[in-house]
């Protein structure tokens, strides 16, 4: 027997990446890298109207186009493409609209794809596509919610513009605003947002006649191939989805995508490889747009501070159609609106309009981040209307650590944390009472520049998500995440994920987690996603799930492992497996020296010359895990900001954040999801909106006007933590992949509203740019 | 067809060439160079960015028959003997990449902020891959990584000389 073990648990330590190794040297394998042989190119021509009946489409002239294979109307795929599913039909009587691939009579969003074009290279298909002729019988665009729920509205189907009502309702809320002595009553407007994930969608499928092997920038390798099958009828044992390495999705890739159906069917059709890259301009048009809600907040509450009741009515814009999660993603935010606060009544209503866009869906944080969002701005200005700390008002109403686990009035179980003390670091960290020193002294001499100070706390629910509670919400699929671990006749160990990254870091967080499951080195393991055929099994990456359910599953399989190498190593040291202590890698007889390390074991198991009678010649195992409940990372987020009156101009001093994302396995990947966290949430509070014009084309289609923060946009930011272990999984995590993007962008606009406080400003619309900032200004000094 | 001679990582290549080939494309799609990638079409994002004679371009925004004659660095061709350059290994030891795919283009427009001002400050670093978009990072270890590098940069000179 060797020890040749680490003694420091690798939970916890600050591993760098193993993925970076082909990340900075150029051997990453992205999807518009596979070049198979005799590969084939397509383009799309997509529709430059906003609405309009498709009148002709006559694809012949491309056809005879140089290096063009063929080219296909929506017409030529009407009998095969289906409709791309929309997996969360949220309400009974929600209207779910036919949505065909390709469009074959009706366009419904600038950007929808009308005729496209496959040739021998990118160059020659895009070219091709001019030689399609398309004729538009133009219908009147819908792109206002208020006005689309109007009676005479024109309509975006047949069944209206409604598509669902969704209604939550806990406590007596008439009674708590009857009579409340203070009430606050706030609309907001969360802005229509573009991902922009850096990795351009792409996608690649080859057949060799019988299977179909489909290699997509996506989110979702396994709940893609389900659909994919459901979809087109390709019998889902001879479909293959690989996700490759994936630059970035943010939501944007969790969905079952137009190209990746018709590029499947292409493939059929012409028995040929065939590739699709989208450009940049495509990829604003139709990549799922994120957020765009109209938001109602009430806030009933005591003199004091404390509050009575929340009401909240949303109009959400699903856009054309219900995508995959679309009618889900607001709902996401309904167990949300109550925070971390204590209240006796809560009320939600959403309604989903559709309007001629393109089609909303999840969106770094879906719902939660909107819910923040509304609750404290609201929240900040109640303190202002009690004239308040808006700490101090936090503080009177969360639920304190003791008090845990809580059930919220939303119906959900918070199982721990502690607002008290993430919030006393952030304000240590911050330096609040010398800011709030500053910011008197400025008010007090009129400084042109003002500061600001933005308070946000927040919670999520995420680890998405308990099976039971999806259903119970309708949605179509489980929440559960599956492992395999094999332990190789060499003692090295292959895991295998159900849980496919996009840039989280899952190979290296998933080998400290084996490592110590195991008692193996860190560099013994690698970790194997993104393929069904090599990954048959899982629900993918989404939700800041993927430690909090894929993570436990790993636990699970591992500890099936562990108790096949306690009988082998029983048999082997002549002993009764009860009497076996696993300790590091080594399996000993309780009170001796005498023992077996997994390695020896995993060797005696490739042999099996000397195997207890019925145990198979295996060291490997699989789990699935189902959470019970969601986890509930929190966290406190301060934001300072200088606020030129004169120019509207916004600087962000200083950032603080304290998340409690419980236990951590790796706090370089925590620390980087969170730094990134923050810079999307800026974003929304300061840059990005997607802009459609009044006949619904989209302005923003490059990055030179859809402004994504660069480096010199942002400042550093100071984070940290407390660690309030989860307890509802056996790792104590919670998930940290979105709760940089809940809790900032609130802090943001707070911050620019507190410094305009004595400007009788109230509300700064987002983004909060220079015109906006300096126009709200204008208008509080003239009322 | 132009007939262009480019040298990219230290092979030469003559290849014919539509004069409307972009730089990237030569790079991906004729030489099999996919470690430059395309983030965008409008040189607002940089992932493609590799050195055109030891200057920083925007292969989206190149034609291929401007780098005639030219010599190319791309990520791909920054290890030498397969140690890494300073700035990957910086990269790496800060954490400065998620998904990666920025990373390429990120990592050439450092060594060309850095060959122009070899000990930049915050700002300057900021400012100086301002044409650099990342997703991922929120910037701050990619700042921090890139004051990494160039201090081991400078280091490695001084014990040189």
């Amino acid at each position: 027997m060797t020890e040749t073990l680490e003694t420091v648990p690798e939970v916890g330590r600050a591993r760098r990446r193993k993925e970076d190794t082909r990340l900075v040297t150029g051997r990453t394998r992205w999807t518009d890298n596979i070049q198979l042989p005799g590969m084939l190119y397509v383009a799309f021509l997509r529709s430059p109207m906003a609405h309009a009946r498709i009148t002709r489409v006559d694809v012949s002239a491309a056809r005879r186009r140089p290096g063009v294979v063929a080219a296909f109307s929506g017409r030529d795929f009407a009998d095969e493409q289906g409709s791309l599913p929309c997996a969360w039909p949220v309400t009974e009587d929600m209207v779910q609209p036919d949505h065909p691939p390709m469009a074959v009579d009706t366009v419904r969003y600038v950007g929808e794809a009308v005729a496209c074009v496959v040739a021998t290279d990118r160059y020659r298909a895009a070219d091709a596509l001019e030689a399609i002729e398309v004729e538009y019988e133009p219908l009147p665009p819908v792109l206002d919610m208020n006005e689309a729920l109007k009676p005479g509205s024109p309509k975006v189907h047949e069944a209206g513009n409604k598509a669902f009502t969704w209604k939550f309702s806990n406590g007596d809320v008439e009674a708590a605003f009857r009579d409340a002595p203070v009430v606050i009553d706030r609309r907001y407007r969360q802005q229509r947002l573009i991902p922009s994930a850096m990795e351009p969608r792409a996608v690649v499928v080859d057949t060799d006649g019988e299977t179909f092997t489909l290699y997509s920038a996506t989110q979702i390798p396994h709940i893609l191939r389900v659909m994919l099958a459901l979809t087109t009828g390709i019998p889902e044992h001879r479909l293959r989805v690989i996700a490759p390495d994936v630059g970035g999705g943010f939501g944007s890739k969790l969905q079952v995508t137009a190209e990746e159906v018709l590029c499947l069917l292409i493939c059929r059709r012409l028995g040929k490889p065939v590739k699709w890259t989208e450009s940049r301009t495509e990829g604003n048009l139709t990549v799922h747009h994120g957020r765009d809600q109209l938001q109602h907040i009430e806030i009933a509450a005591e003199r004091d501070g404390r509050i009575r009741g929340i009401r909240v009515n949303l109009l959400a814009d699903m856009g054309a159609y219900l995508m995959l999660v679309t009618p889900g993603v607001p709902l996401l935010g309904a167990f949300m609106y109550n925070g971390i606060y204590k209240m006796d009544a809560y009320d939600f209503t959403c309604t989903g309009v559709f309007t001629t866009k393109m089609p909303t869906d999840a969106y770094r944080g879906a719902g939660r981040p909107e819910a923040t969002y509304a609750l404290e701005r609201a929240m900040d200005e109640l303190a202002h209307e009690l004239g308040l700390d808006p700490i101090e008002l936090r503080r009177r109403n969360w639920i304190k650590h003791e008090e845990f686990p809580y059930t919220t009035i939303a119906g959900l179980t918070y199982d721990s944390g502690n607002y008290e003390a993430a919030t006393e670091k952030a304000l240590a960290l911050f330096g609040y009472d010398k800011l709030r020193a500053e910011q008197a002294d400025r008010r007090e001499r009129k400084d042109p520049v003002q500061l600001g100070i933005g308070v946000s706390t927040y919670t999520e629910m995420c680890g998405l998500a308990p099976s039971r509670v999806l259903g119970s919400l309708s949605y179509g699929a489980g929440g559960w995440e599956h492992a395999d671990v094999r332990v190789l006749p060499t003692g090295k160990v292959e895991v295998v994920t159900g849980s496919s990254p996009h840039g989280q870091g899952h190979e290296t967080a998933w080998s400290q987690i084996v490592a110590d499951q195991l008692g193996v080195p860190f560099e013994d393991v690698t970790v194997i996603h993104g393929d069904t055929a090599s990954s048959h099994k899982g629900m993918d990456t989404y939700g800041s799930r993927s430690l909090a359910v894929g993570g436990i599953a790993i636990v699970r399989a591992c500890e099936k492992v562990r108790e096949k190498a306690r009988q082998i190593a029983a048999h082997l040291l002549e002993a009764s497996p009860d009497d076996i202590e696993f300790d590091r890698g080594v399996f000993r007889v309780r009170g001796t020296q005498s023992g077996k390390t997994i390695q020896e074991i995993a060797l005696a198991t490739f042999a099996a010359h000397n195997l207890p009678d019925g145990v198979e010649p295996r060291l490997d195992a699989s789990a699935t895990f189902d959470p019970e409940n969601f986890s509930f990372p929190h966290g406190t987020h301060l934001c300072a900001v200088e606020v030129d009156t004169e120019t509207g101009a916004v600087k962000i001093r200083s950032y603080v954040a304290v998340d409690d994302v419980g236990t951590v396995v790796n706090p370089l990947i925590v620390e980087g999801q969170v730094h990134g966290g923050i810079a999307q949430g800026i974003g929304q509070a300061l840059f990005e909106e997607a802009v459609y014009d009044p006949e619904g084309n989209l302005l923003t289609t490059t990055m030179a006007d859809y402004l994504l923060p660069s480096a010199a946009d942002l400042p550093d930011f100071v984070t940290d933590r407390t660690e309030t272990p989860a307890t509802s999984n056996p790792l104590g995590v919670k998930g940290v992949g979105e709760a940089g993007t809940i809790a900032s962008t609130p802090a943001v606009v707070n911050a620019i509203v507190d410094a305009l406080r004595p400007y009788g400003v109230h509300d700064v619309p987002m983004p909060c740019t220079p015109e906006r900032v300096w126009r709200a200004v204008q208008e509080g000094a003239a009322s | 067809m132009p007939q262009i001679t480019v040298t990219v990582d230290g092979i030469t290549h003559e290849v014919e060439v539509e004069p409307r080939l972009l730089l990237v494309h030569l790079l991906r799609d004729r030489l099999g160079k996919t470690g430059t990638p395309i983030g965008c079409d409008t040189s607002n994002c940089g992932a493609c960015t590799v050195l055109m004679d030891g200057k920083s371009v925007k292969s989206c925004s190149v034609l291929a028959v401007q780098a005639d004659q030219s010599d190319i660095l791309t990520i791909e061709g920054l290890s030498t003997d397969g140690t890494w350059h300073p700035l990957q290994k910086a990269f790496h030891e800060e954490h400065a990449l998620q998904c990666g795919y920025c990373t390429p283009g990120m990592i050439m427009a450092s060594l060309d902020l850095l060959r122009e001002n070899p000990a930049p400050d915050d700002d300057a670093i900021r400012k100086g891959l301002e044409g650099n978009l990342c997703r991922c990072t929120g910037y701050c270890n990619i700042v921090r990584a890139v004051r990494r590098a160039a201090a081991e940069m400078s280091g490695r000179e001084v014990s040189a000389t």
